[in-house]
Parts: C-alpha cells; structure tokens; sequence
C-alpha cells in the first residue's frame, strides 16, 4: 500500500505555489487598480487598457499561475487538504508584511495566523487523499444490496 | 430588485450565501473535474503539456465547476457594490472552507475525519480574524 502522506518535495513545492500565488496576485491587482483613476462603466475600454499596465498584468500572470498549481494539486490531492493551503498563503503575506514591509499586525491577526497554522498543521499530518478501491466494481455496497437481495 | 444603499441584515446574509454557495458548487466541480481526468503529473508525463491541458479543457465538469467559480467572482463584485470589504472578504472566505468541507464528504466522498473537521474550523476562525 502507499503511503499517500509522503508528498513528494515537487508536489510540496506545488502546494507552496497555490498558497503562494493567489494572495500574491490579488496584492498586486489591488495595487494597480488603486493606482489608476476611477472606471466608469462608461468607458469600458480604460477597463481593457488596465490589463496592460505592469502591476495588473504581474497579478493576472500569478492567477493564472495559481489556477494551475492549484488544477495540479486537485488532480492528486483531496479538496479539504488542498484548501487550507490556499488559506496558508494569507498567513505567509501577514508575514511578509511584518517582516519586510514592517506594517503592525494586531493581536487579532496574530491569532488568526496561529490559527490557520495549527489548522494546516493538522491536515497536512494526515493523507493527502482518500484511499479509493481501484475498480469501482469492487466496491462493497452494491455487493452488499445484493447479499440481501438473495437473502429475501 | 433594487437593493436599498444600507441594506439589512437578511440582504446581507443572502448576498454572503449567494457567494458562498455559488463558490462552493465551483470548487466542488472542479474538483470532481480534476479527479476524474486523473493524476496531472502522470498525464503530463505520457503526452507532453499540450497533453495535459488538453484533458483539462476536454471535460465539461470543468466547465461547470468555472462557470460557477466565475458566478462567484460576479456575486462578490455585486456584494463589494453594496457592502463592506471588511466583512465580504473575510465572512465569505471562511465560510466557504466549512461548507466546502461538509460538500466534499457529501459529494466526492472525501474522507473528511475529525482531523480535517477541526482544520476546517480552526482555518475558518483564523482566516475571519486575519481578513477582518
């Protein structure tokens, strides 16, 4: 049987990209569009010009970038581990924030960010999928409705 | 419907619900989706990228699952017109991982234990206070 918890490095490193990616790309979306001047609807052209300027154009290539990784690790990985790696990323850019850009993080955030980590830490103990039988028709329902059909 | 400028509590719950259940139908069906196209990492190995973004782009529930994720982003939007950032984006964001959790054992069979119960909430509180 394998032993599904041991997640090779590359798929780690997988993970890290969908945790890092998506709170990446939104700092940098939000960035660019606070910079520009307000968009009417309008004018639904200066929408299509803000695609092009670099911190936009920067946030959407990490989206796409996180949809991918993020598409890779659902395609070998359950939903509820993937997710809380996702949440994992708000807690690395708190991090970042304190550590690099010096902003003060409050008590509560603090306490969000422990959170989050036993909570990622409590998942990624565990197995990254669950163990399905390789041919459906080994599955036991329908053998076991079967059973009690003949029984009767 | 015209939403009134400060609308009350239920609106406001059925904004934040609408979001909620629209991302996690998306979440749920790309999961599936990837699920039943299969491991990537295998796929890409046998026939090249073009190989695996091609089984990607083939399957339907794809495209359900995206369709929904995309009614997500729009019911955000609409959401962010009438409220506030601060209680959209960190109410929304933790709720989905509690319903997505009770959605994946409902529908793909994920063996959610108590483990991952217990992530899903802690995960839910933090990211509420984190957001918020």
């Amino acid at each position: 049987m394998v032993a599904h918890h041991t997640l090779s490095p590359r798929r780690y490193m997988v993970l890290g990209l969908v945790a890092l990616c998506a709170p990446l790309g939104d700092t940098c979306l939000s960035r660019g569009m606070t910079s520009l001047p307000p968009i009417t609807l309008a004018h639904p052209g200066t929408l299509i010009a803000a695609v092009f300027t670099p911190w936009i154009a920067i946030g959407i290539a990490l989206l796409i970038g996180f949809f991918a990784s993020y598409l890779t690790a659902l395609s070998w990985a359950d939903l509820t581990f993937v997710l809380p790696a996702t949440a994992f990323g708000n807690v690395i850019v708190a991090l970042l924030s304190r550590f690099w850009l010096h902003e003060a993080i409050s008590l509560q955030r603090w306490a969000g960010i422990v959170l989050i980590t036993l909570g990622v830490g409590f998942v990624a103990q565990g197995p990254s999928m669950t163990e399905r039988p390789s041919d459906p028709a080994l599955e036991t329902e329908p053998a076991v409705e079967i059973g009690e059909e003949q029984l009767r | 419907m015209t939403i009134p400028v400060h609308p009350g509590p239920w609106t406001t719950v059925a904004m934040i619900a609408a979001i909620v259940l629209s991302s996690t139908a998306g979440e749920v069906l790309t999961a599936a989706a990837m699920k039943s196209i299969g491991d990537l990492d295998v796929i890409r190995a046998r026939s090249g990228m073009k190989g695996a973004i091609r089984a990607v782009v083939t399957c339907p529930l794809f495209f359900a699952g995206v369709s929904f994720l995309a009614l997500a982003f729009f019911a955000l939007l609409f959401a962010l017109n009438h409220l506030n950032l601060s209680l959209v984006a960190p109410a929304s964001a933790s709720l989905t991982l509690v319903t997505n959790a009770v959605a994946a054992k409902m529908f793909l069979k994920e063996n959610v234990d108590r483990r991952r119960w217990a992530s899903a909430v802690l995960v839910c509180i933090g990211v509420y206070f984190l957001a918020h």
